[in-house]
């Protein structure tokens, strides 16, 4: 029986169990891979995935088969050889031929699942051949993606495109509240702005940190590689079929571990260069004006997504490591105390100079002028001058 | 030791009162210390996982913001690790080691009683402690990431002192204090897998010590041997993390391998089938142990020859562990068993056990590796090895030696109630994690995708059985302890087939046994 139609029926019979025991609640929702319960790795969409799959079915397969022999010896031996069947209890032991024998037929089987780990793990770390580039940073708790090069690809062109990814802000507003998530569609897997990728192309990630160690992890890929502040690890998918894949960071890296899901759209090679092509003439991006109005708009967008992690949605802080903001008196203060603050980090804080003069000008003028704060508004020009 | 002396020593009985407990160097009251030690910390750690399963039990956050979250996850780890497993196992070493080798007491009693009381201090430091770094604390998210991180390195070093101390006491224990005649070769398999365990605990806590010395100078110091901006290698923590890591998983698993070698032969009425070759094979175990480390750390980016050494000597312990289980499975073959509660445990733990060898030989492939690594099939990987494997193992020594301790049989129909409520549900518990796992799960999540949502239901229930199933473990011992009833007064073999010197003494123990050396033939 193939492993395929043996874990068709053994999805009829788990889910059947599972609404038994838990209530049909949960059976509807809209899983992020595979449908409901699963028992094995979700489908591969790369060819690395495949030999994971692979990989795992064939070690699976041999330990199942070694399991039927001992515990099929023992459980016989169990039923068939009790004191109270009458049994009198044989007196045979230690016999070096027995024992001997049971170290080379296990060794045996080890060389025989060695070899074929051995190819694939070989083939797995060949990076090389790539046709192009992305590097990818760990953050605290989202993904910065930059296209690095792309040889036989639109990327040829000069230019990077380079942005951050946050999970989607209502997710984790609804986590943490503890609200109704039973309905939310890609609940904690859904981001503000995924990474495109072309599909059929050979496509090289590069891993690094800016902090703590994170792990990049897509399951339909094969690939997981932590990020390591002061490494770059290197690791490579060449997707097969279209599609949105998802997955999340692989190792624990603070408080908001569960919240810096990843989302790979893997798209056609003409989608992915018109894509690429908009994104480098800044098409996408939002435009920021410099009135307070729109700073103010901008800002309580970003304060959203980068701060409110820490200093909470309404300002009003967490214990003693975030300070409130609401009623702050550096906040309230002068401009250039605020600016360096956010621009350079302190302590806990992290700096977020990789944000643009527009965006910093945004978010604190909205800090500035939230939650009962009253302070002047600063203007792009003003960051520019504190960087 | 005058004559005089030993006189004395066959005379006076237990000490009264709170110093009796204090001062001690009697190797039974040391032994019963550490039991009880790790009993309430067994019960503290399982109180931590309750919570962890609690809020996992739906999606969203329930009960515990997440920090709070990582917090009950490192301070189960650590725990059920340094506070219920080990010091449960020397417990047992200290009870059983002097009876099963006919020697008086420990060779080093004073140091004995220093080794115990440091626990309490060490356990009282890492609840002030309290990181919520993950046991294994990987830098930089603990030297750089995290608030006081002092109190958790003492609580490290003063742990590592207790373990060095008591392995140094039971090598020389061992290998000093045996009765005459018995030879290395006809120690009982108890005393040599702790033998040898205590080898590897005096190898590697003092690693152990260095990863937290150099966390802490990283972190009050100004040093950076794990800080990339300083030219130091956040990497580097976790080889050394793991080369103390590694050998110490074997530290929880060989004596439990000694002492199901004790408990098998017993009820199968049947000698153990291969004594020499699982003799050999610990030491096998015990060698692999080092050269291991880095499978814990797969994803970290090593060569691809580093990746196949790994992969390889990883494979390669499977060899040994196998040999042991079929040793096993030889001496209940054609044995006449009986399913009292220690043998039941016993059982058990070489199906789950050998449930969990599986999981962890697949797991050291490394290519399907990189897909399990970080995941809920490694949770439930380790879990099959520590929980139906240590701990199980310590249950059933409770139970096998319990009647020889206080002289009463505890209560077998409990005791069966105990084994099957025990056994259903940490497989309710354990087992769907492989599946969470699979579909991608991964480990140390606060909240979770809604796939997750049926698995993680079945889990928590699991769960919550199984640590409400231990506090009739509690009343069990407590009612064999205080038993005044005629009719469970143990004999002083116990059980019909149990062979050992710690047999051939009365029950209760008496305070002092075998001032005199039997003699072995």
């Amino acid at each position: 029986m193939s492993f395929k139609s043996l874990k068709t029926i053994k999805d009829k019979l788990g889910l059947t169990a599972l609404l038994v025991f838990s209530g049909s609640a949960l059976a509807d929702v809209d899983p992020y891979v595979g449908n409901g319960a699963t028992y094995d790795f979700p489908d591969p969409v790369t060819p690395l995935a495949r030999t994971a799959l692979n990989q795992h079915h064939e070690s699976f397969w041999i330990c199942v088969a070694i399991a039927v022999v001992v515990f099929g010896v023992m459980i016989y031996s169990l039923f068939a050889h009790r004191k109270s069947r009458g049994v009198t209890p044989a007196t045979f032991h230690e016999s070096t031929t027995v024992e001997v024998l049971w170290t080379i037929v296990p060794f045996v089987i080890l060389a025989v699942m060695g070899a074929s780990a051995t190819k694939s793990l070989i083939e797995y770390e060949d990076t090389s051949g790539s046709e192009m580039t992305i590097k990818v940073t760990g953050k605290q708790w989202y993904w910065v993606y930059e296209y690095v090069d792309g040889k036989n690809t639109p990327l040829s062109k000069k230019g990077k495109v380079r942005f951050e990814s946050h999970i989607n802000a209502d997710h984790k507003k609804a986590s943490l509240n503890n609200l109704d998530v039973t309905k939310i569609k890609n609940y904690l897997v859904d981001v503000d702005k995924p990474l495109v990728i072309p599909i059929k192309t050979r496509i090289r990630f590069l891993l690094k940190s800016d902090d703590v160690i994170h792990s990049w992890w897509v399951p339909k890929f094969g690939v997981k590689k932590d990020s390591i502040p002061g490494y770059v690890n290197s690791t490579w998918a060449y997707v097969e079929k279209e599609g949105t894949y998802r997955g999340q960071c692989a190792e624990l890296c603070g408080t908001y571990h569960a919240y810096m899901p990843i989302v790979v759209k893997a798209v056609s090679q003409a989608e992915y260069g018109k894509w690429y092509t908009a994104q480098k003439s800044g098409a996408g991006k939002v435009k920021i004006g410099t009135s307070k109005a729109a700073l103010m708009k901008a800002g309580e967008k970003i304060y959203a997504t980068k701060c409110a992690a820490c200093h909470q949605a309404e300002g009003q802080g967490l214990g003693k490591t975030f300070p409130a903001l609401k009623g702050n008196a550096m906040v309230n203060g002068p401009a250039l105390e605020h600016i360096t603050m956010v621009l350079k980090g302190k302590g806990a804080m992290p700096k977020f100079d990789d944000m643009s003069d527009a965006e910093l000008a945004a978010v604190i003028t909205y800090e500035r002028n939230s939650w009962g704060n009253k302070a002047s508004v600063v203007k792009p020009a003003d960051v520019k001058k504190a960087r | 030791m005058n004559s005089e002396t030993t006189h004395d020593d066959h005379h006076h009985g237990a000490p009264k009162g709170l110093t009796r407990w204090l001062f001690t160097t009697n190797h039974k009251d040391i032994g019963s210390l550490y039991l009880w030690f790790s009993f309430i910390m067994l019960l503290l750690g399982g109180t931590y996982a309750m919570g962890i399963r609690a809020e996992l039990m739906q999606p969203g956050i329930q009960y515990f913001d997440p920090e709070t979250f990582n917090m009950l996850t490192t301070m189960h780890g650590l725990i059920m690790v340094f506070g219920a497993i080990m010091p449960a196992f020397v417990g047992l070493a200290n009870w059983l080691i002097p009876m099963m080798i006919g020697a008086p007491d420990m060779a080093l009693p004073r140091m004995n009683n220093w080794s115990f009381w440091i626990l309490p201090v060490a356990a009282t430091m890492l609840l002030i402690a309290s990181p919520a770094f993950g046991w294994t604390f990987y830098a930089p998210l603990s030297t750089e990431y995290s608030g006081g991180i002092a109190f958790f390195v003492f609580a490290v070093h003063l742990l590592g002192f207790s373990s060095i101390m008591g392995s140094i006491n039971i090598i020389a224990t061992i290998l000093n204090m045996r009765a005459p005649g018995m030879t290395l070769m006809k120690m009982p398999l108890f005393v040599w897998t702790w033998l040898i365990t205590a080898f590897l605990l005096i190898a590697v806590m003092p690693v152990l010590a260095g990863a937290v010395t150099m966390m802490l100078t990283d972190h009050y110091f100004g040093t950076a041997f794990f800080k990339a901006a300083g030219g130091g290698d956040p990497v580097l923590f976790q080889h050394v993390f793991w080369f103390f890591g590694h050998p110490e998983v074997y530290i929880m698993i060989l004596p439990a391998f000694g002492i199901v070698s004790h408990i098998i032969p017993t009820f199968s009425r049947k000698k153990l089938f291969g004594y020499t070759s699982m003799v050999y094979a610990t030491a096998s175990i015990a060698f692999l142990s080092f050269i291991v480390w880095a499978h814990h750390m797969f994803t970290v980016g090593m060569p691809v020859a580093g990746e196949l050494f790994f992969m390889y000597a990883t494979m390669l312990i499977a060899v040994p562990t196998g040999v042991k289980v079929f040793n096993w499975v030889s001496t209940m073959w054609r044995g006449a068993m009986t399913f009292e509660t220690p043998m039941l445990f016993s059982i058990a733990f070489v199906f789950l056990f050998t449930l969990g060898g599986f999981s962890g030989l697949m797991l050291a492939i490394t290519t399907a590796d990189f897909q399990y690594h970080d995941t809920y099939f490694v949770v439930a990987h380790f879990h099959y090895v520590l929980v139906t494997g240590s701990l199980f193992t310590i249950i059933a020594a409770a139970y096998y030696w319990l009647p020889k301790w206080t002289g009463n049989m505890y209560n077998e129909g409990l005791g069966k109630w105990h084994f099957w409520l025990s056994t259903i549900s940490v497989n309710v518990t354990f087992f769907p994690m492989h599946f969470t796992g699979l579909a991608g799960m991964p480990r140390r999540y606060a909240d979770y995708p809604l796939q997750f949502a049926d698995f993680n239901f079945i889990s928590s229930i699991g769960a919550f059985v199984f640590g409400l199933s231990q506090l009739l473990f509690l009343y069990i011992v407590i009612a064999c302890i205080r038993s005044k009833k005629a009719e469970d007064k143990a004999t002083d073999q116990v059980w019909e087939g149990a062979e050992g010197l710690e047999w051939e003494i009365p029950s209760p123990a008496p305070y002092h046994t075998f001032a005199t050396p039997p003699e072995i033939k």
